[in-house]
C-alpha cells in the first residue's frame, strides 16, 4: 500500500485515499497492539529521530513506543527554542543530526511551517508532530480512527470541536481530515477563541455549547490553557466552565448519544468534568491506545516506502 | 557595474524622455558637458564629441529618489553599509534615496546626521538622513528637531517603531513644524497588531500564524492623519499596506491634510498568499495583505491617492532571514527590483502610464520631503536614469548589489529595466 504523500505535515490537501489506508493500517496495527508480543519486525534498521523543539509527554512517548513497536531504532533529541535563539540555527541542529543518516524525523516545533521548512534541508521523511498553532495530523488520524471505531462511518457524522480553537493545532487538522472524510464539522467557544474567516474551511461556527452539543454526535473537547487567563481571551476560567465546560448536567439534557473526544492532557473542571472524562461518553483512553497505532501507521506507510 | 567621469562632453542620441516636469514624452538628443545639460533638442551634430551613446528604444527620467531605505550603517555594517547601499541604489536607477534612523546609535543627533553626509559625501547617490522623532527611538522625549533639521534631517521618523502615544504626538507634529519638514510614522497600533507574523485573515487562520490584523494600520493612519489635521503639520504615511489606509489617505487629502503617502512594490505585488511558503523572504512590517488590499494600493497609487513608490529595502543576513518565522527578522531588499517590479505590475498590468509611473519615482517623492529635482533641461545638472521600458529579464543574484540578499523575487520575471545612469559628471552603466 502506497501513499500519494511522502510526508506528513498537516491534513490539509492530504486525500480521502491516503486518510484511508492509514486507518485501515492503524486498526491492523491495534491487534498487534492487543497481542502478548506487541513488536512486529516491520521498520527493522530503520532510523527514526524525534526532534522535539517543545515540551511534550505524551505525543513524544506515543510516536517513540510506536517506532520501538515497529522495531525501528530511534533517537530523541529535545530542546526548547529558547536554546536555539541563543544561536545556534535550525538548519544548523536539523543538518548535524542528519549528518547521522537518519531515515525518519518527527518533529516538534513552535512555530507553524518550520517543520515544512525543514524538509528543504534534509533526504528524509518528515512527520509533523504538532507545529505550533498549524497542524497536528496524527492526533487527529487517531481522533478520526477512534470516531470509525467507535461511531462509526464518518459520511455525514456530525462533530463538534470545542474550545480554543484560535490556538490549536488539534482543530486545524480535525477540520480538515473529518471534511476530506465526508463529516460535517461544527466550532463552538467564546468568539476570542474563534479564528477569523474559520468558516471558509467549510465549517459552522457556534459560540452557544448548547447549539454544539445539539448538533453533535461526537465532540472533540480541547484544553484550555491556563495561561489564557489573563491575556484579555478569556475573562476567567471560571466563567469558561460555565459557558463550555462539558458537565453531566448537559450531555443529561441531551435526547441522543454523543461521544466525547479530548486530545490531553486535560484540565479537570475547566473544559470537562471528571465524571464524563471518567464515563460512558468518554472515548478518551481508547484515543490513546489508538494514537500508538494510527503513529505505526503512518511510519510503516511513510518510512516503508522509502 | 561600469562607471565612467565624464568630464568633458557626452551625448545621448535618440532618447526617449520621460518628463515629468513637462508631464510628457517625446523623443530628443541630450548634449551634456562638464556634468551639465547644454542641449535638448532633436539631431545635435555629433562632430568632435568624443563619447556618443545611442539611446534609440531606451528611455532617459530625472534620477529616481526612494523615501526610504535602511543602510543599516552606523550598527549593523554586516547587513549593509551606505557605500554598498548606493550602489544598490545606483543598479535601481535610484539617484536619491533617504535613510531611516533604525541605526546604533539611532540617527538622532546633530552629529549623527552629518555622519551619514560624511559617509556618501563621495558617493554617486545623495543619501539624506530621516532622523529620529524621540531620543533613542524610544517614544519618550522629542529629539532636538530644529537641530536635526539644521544639520540636513529631511523628515522625522522612529521608523520600526511606532510612536504609540497619542499626545507624545501631537506634540511632534505641532514641534516639526518648526522645521516644515514632515514626521512619518511606521503606521500599526502596537498593541493591536500585537506579535502577528503575517496579515490576520483567512490564509493566517489556515496557517496557525500569530496575525496583524489590516485594522492595525488602519488605527494607526486615522490618529495621525487625525493629529495632523488637529496640529496643521505634515504627515507622510510609510509603506501603506491596506485598503482602509488607502481609504482614510484619500479622504484626509480631500479634507486639506498635509498628508502624503507611499507604497512599496512588494505591497503591490505579493498577497498574503506568499506566507503558504512559510517562507521568511515574506516577512515584512506591515505584512503582506490580502489580494482586495493590494488592489486599493493600485488604486491608491493611479488617482494619486499614494504619491510615490518607495522600497522600504532592508538589508538583512542571511542567517536572520533563513529560520524560523518568529525568530526571522522583518524586511526584504528592494532597490535593485523596484523599478522591474513597477514596471512589470503597473505598466505592462495596464494600471499606470509610464509617465505615470515616473512621477512617483521622482518629482512626487521630491515634493514630498523637498528635495531637489533638476528638470531634464539646458542649464541643468545632469541627473539621468536610463531604462530600456521593454527588455524582459529574470531577477537573479548577479543584479543584487546589496551587501544582504534577502528578496522573495529571486527568479521572478520583470518587463522594464534600468541600463544605466549619469550623475555627478559620471556615466554608470548598470
Amino acid at each position: 500500500m502506497n501513499l500519494s504523500i511522502k510526508h506528513l505535515y498537516g491534513l490539509e490537501g492530504v486525500p480521502k485515499e491516503d486518510i484511508q489506508a492509514i486507518l485501515s493500517t492503524a486498526f491492523s496495527f491495534r491487534e498487534v497492539l492487543e497481542r502478548p508480543v506487541k513488536k512486529v519486525p516491520t521498520l527493522q534498521g530503520v532510523t527514526v529521530v524525534n526532534l522535539f523543539f517543545e515540551p511534550s509527554t505524551r505525543t513524544r512517548i506515543s510516536f517513540e513506543l510506536a517506532e520501538k513497536r515497529l522495531s525501528a531504532d530511534t533517537v530523541n533529541f529535545s530542546a526548547s527554542s529558547s536554546s536555539l535563539s541563543k544561536g545556534e540555527s535550525l538548519k544548523d541542529t536539523i543538518q548535524n543530526i542528519f549528518a547521522m543518516k537518519i531515515d525518519v524525523v518527527v518533529m516538534r516545533h513552535p512555530v507553524p511551517g518550520s517543520v515544512k521548512l525543514l524538509s528543504q534541508f534534509v533526504d528524509a521523511v518528515v512527520i509533523n508532530a504538532g507545529d505550533g498553532t498549524h497542524e497536528h495530523p496524527t492526533q487527529a488520524l487517531l481522533d478520526m480512527m477512534s470516531l470509525q471505531e467507535k461511531v462509526g462511518d464518518m459520511e455525514g457524522m456530525n462533530v463538534a470541536i470545542v474550545g480554543d480553537i484560535r490556538h490549536s493545532r488539534v482543530a486545524l487538522s480535525n477540520i480538515h481530515g473529518l471534511k476530506t472524510m465526508g463529516a460535517n464539522v461544527m466550532v463552538c467557544g467564546p468568539p476570542t477563541f474563534i479564528p477569523v474567516g474559520i468558516e471558509s474551511l467549510g465549517v459552522k461556527v457556534t459560540y452557544q455549547l448548547e447549539e454544539a452539543l445539539e448538533f453533535a454526535d461526537a465532540i472533540n473537547v480541547l484544553r484550555i490553557q491556563r495561561e489564557r487567563q489573563g491575556t484579555g481571551l478569556i475573562p476567567s476560567l471560571r466563567e469558561y466552565r460555565n459557558l463550555y465546560g462539558i458537565t453531566r448536567e448537559r450531555l443529561d439534557r441531551l435526547s441522543k448519544p454523543i461521544t466525547v473526544l479530548h486530545p490531553g492532557p486535560m484540565n479537570r473542571g475547566v473544559e470537562i468534568d471528571s465524571d464524563i472524562a471518567d464515563g460512558e461518553h468518554a472515548i478518551i483512553l481508547h484515543q490513546v491506545l489508538n494514537g500508538v497505532a494510527s503513529r505505526m501507521a503512518v511510519l510503516f506507510l511513510l518510512a516503508g516506502a522509502k | 557595474m561600469q562607471q565612467q567621469k565624464v568630464s568633458d562632453k557626452i551625448l545621448f542620441q535618440n532618447a526617449t524622455i520621460v518628463d515629468p516636469h513637462q508631464g510628457k514624452s517625446y523623443t530628443a538628443d541630450i548634449l551634456i558637458d562638464d556634468g551639465k545639460i547644454r542641449k535638448v533638442q532633436k539631431e545635435i551634430p555629433k562632430s568632435g564629441i568624443k563619447r556618443v551613446v545611442d539611446l534609440k528604444g531606451k528611455s532617459v527620467a530625472p534620477g529616481f529618489i526612494d523615501l526610504h531605505v535602511h543602510f543599516r550603517e552606523p550598527g549593523f555594517e554586516d547587513e549593509e553599509t551606505i557605500a554598498t547601499g548606493a550602489r544598490a541604489a545606483l543598479a535601481g536607477g535610484f539617484t536619491q534615496v533617504c535613510c531611516m534612523p533604525n541605526t546604533v546609535p539611532p540617527i538622532a543627533t546633530q552629529d549623527s546626521v552629518r555622519l551619514i553626509y560624511k559617509k556618501a559625501e563621495d558617493l554617486l547617490v545623495r543619501v539624506y538622513p530621516i532622523a529620529a522623532i524621540t531620543k533613542g527611538r524610544e517614544g519618550k522625549e522629542l529629539t532636538e528637531m530644529g537641530e536635526l533639521a539644521e544639520a540636513g534631517a529631511v523628515a522625522f521618523s522612529d521608523d520600526g517603531t511606532p510612536l504609540q502615544n497619542a499626545l507624545l504626538m501631537r506634540y511632534a507634529l505641532e514641534y516639526s513644524r518648526v522645521t516644515g519638514k514632515p514626521v512619518i510614522n511606521h503606521a500599526e497600533d502596537i498593541d493591536l497588531r500585537a506579535d502577528g507574523l503575517m496579515n490576520e485573515g483567512i490564509v493566517s487562520t489556515q496557517l496557525g500564524l500569530t496575525a496583524n490584523p489590516a485594522a492595525a494600520e488602519q488605527l494607526m493612519v486615522y490618529r495621525d492623519v487625525m493629529l495632523a489635521k488637529l496640529t496643521g503639520a505634515r504627515i507622510h504615511i510609510p509603506h501603506v499596506s491596506t485598503a482602509a489606509a488607502v481609504a482614510i489617505i484619500r479622504q484626509a487629502k480631500a479634507d486639506g491634510v498635509r498628508v502624503t503617502a507611499e507604497a512599496t512594490p512588494h505591497h503591490f505585488t505579493l498577497t498574503d498568499e506568499y506566507m503558504r511558503s512559510f517562507s521568511a523572504q515574506g516577512k515584512v512590517a506591515p505584512p503582506l495583505r490580502t489580494e482586495e488590499d493590494r488592489q486599493a494600493i493600485i488604486a491608491g497609487l493611479k488617482d494619486g491617492t499614494i504619491d510615490a513608490i518607495a522600497t522600504d529595502h532592508a538589508p538583512h543576513t542571511y542567517e536572520t532571514k533563513e529560520t524560523s518565522l518568529d525568530l526571522a527578522s522583518s524586511g526584504l531588499i528592494g532597490l535593485e527590483s523596484a523599478f522591474g517590479l513597477a514596471m512589470t505590475q503597473l505598466v505592462k498590468a495596464g494600471h499606470l502610464s509610464l509617465l505615470d509611473l515616473v512621477t512617483k519615482l521622482t518629482t512626487r517623492p521630491a515634493a514630498v520631503l523637498d528635495l531637489p529635482l533638476p528638470p531634464i533641461k539646458a542649464g541643468e545638472a545632469a541627473n539621468l536614469t536610463i531604462f530600456d521600458p521593454e527588455e524582459w529579464w529574470v531577477f537573479s543574484r548577479k543584479d543584487i548589489y546589496s551587501k544582504s540578499h534577502n528578496t522573495p523575487f529571486l527568479g521572478a520575471e520583470f518587463t522594464g529595466r534600468i541600463k544605466s545612469v549619469f550623475t555627478q559628471s559620471t556615466y554608470i552603466e548598470i
